[in-house]
């Protein structure tokens, strides 16, 4: 089963990783981890109250990974306001709405990449690689991190409408993008058959 | 979609003041939340997501995946706009590209 999840009877998925797999797959979540940010716990006060009322940026991220992360909730991405009154009252929507969902979406988010890298380097070392196991509790967190990675790669990528794709993945050899864009389709694979071990 | 515009009617009745006209906009029309097409998200993935969350059944869940993929967008869901607005950060979270709006169409 080597670059696919299989049902485990019973519940959960299991994939056999190899340990350049493994170290590629921990690498980006911890790369994930950095771009998503420490959390508020990192420079907050003493005070626990003080993190659940902490406020997220009304200012959509201006690095385009993390504005495919976490995109505007409001605004028409296929019709351009009608007036200057209409665009500046979404930007004031979408910039309340982002205010208090962010800082619970990157905390979703670190708390799944988080979990993937802990899950790896529980795997016993080998030199032969591992079988790594997943709860279906797991598995969640694990198709949820496949998914950012994939967004975030796609994002860097460039990969904006079917045809890019279809590009890419006829790159020669030599293109730099080429070790990148093999780690996405590898990374599609495995989303691929985790999904498949959880459809009800 | 379609847009219908209807003339306004040219007779109205004005029973209320007019500041408290203003004050309730548009209590009928419910918002919707529309999910985006996107290159990157697999088909399986946004039907199971669909699945998972809304607790539609597979034709239905596969059906709108397929109007987001095919069409560019689908209306995913529909209610109050707290609702949608809920729904829309769940989406964000599965990393769905979603908008809220309210359904003027």
């Amino acid at each position: 089963m080597p670059g696919h999840f299989e049902p485990i009877p019973g519940g959960g998925a299991a994939v056999a990783l190899d340990d350049v797999e493994i170290s590629i797959i921990r690498s980006l979540a911890v790369q994930l981890l950095e771009l998503i940010g420490p959390g508020p716990a990192a420079d907050a006060s003493d005070d626990p109250l003080a993190e659940l009322f902490a406020e997220g940026p009304s200012e959509p991220p201006s690095d385009p990974v993390l504005l495919r992360l976490f995109p505007d909730a409001y605004g028409d991405p296929e019709r351009t306001p009608a007036t200057a009154e209409e665009a500046d009252e979404l930007r004031a929507h979408a910039a309340e709405f982002r205010r208090f969902t962010e800082n619970d979406l990157r905390t979703g988010k670190r708390e799944n990449a988080l979990a993937v890298v802990r899950d790896l380097d529980a795997l016993a070392p080998s030199g032969e690689g591992a079988v790594l196991k997943l709860a279906p509790a797991e598995s969640h967190r694990w198709l949820g991190t496949l998914n950012d990675l994939r967004l975030a790669i796609g994002s860097r990528l460039e990969i904006s409408d079917e045809d890019d794709s279809d590009l890419l993945f006829r790159l020669p050899d030599t293109d730099p993008r080429k070790p990148m864009v093999m780690a996405y389709l590898w990374l599609g694979g495995l989303q691929e058959t985790l999904v498949t071990t959880l459809m009800p | 979609m379609g847009t219908v515009t209807s003339p306004a009617p040219v007779e109205i009745e004005r029973t209320e003041p007019a500041e408290e006209v203003f004050a309730v906009p548009e209590p009928d029309l419910p918002w919707v939340t529309i999910v985006h097409n996107d290159p990157v998200n697999l088909m399986s993935y946004v039907t199971y997501v669909f699945q998972a969350y809304f607790g539609y059944p597979k034709e239905k869940a596969t059906k709108l995946m397929l109007d987001v993929h095919h069409k560019g967008r689908a209306v995913v869901s529909s209610g109050s706009r707290e609702e949608m607005e809920r729904d829309v950060q769940a989406m964000h979270g599965y990393g769905l590209w979603a908008t809220l709006q309210q359904d003027r169409k």
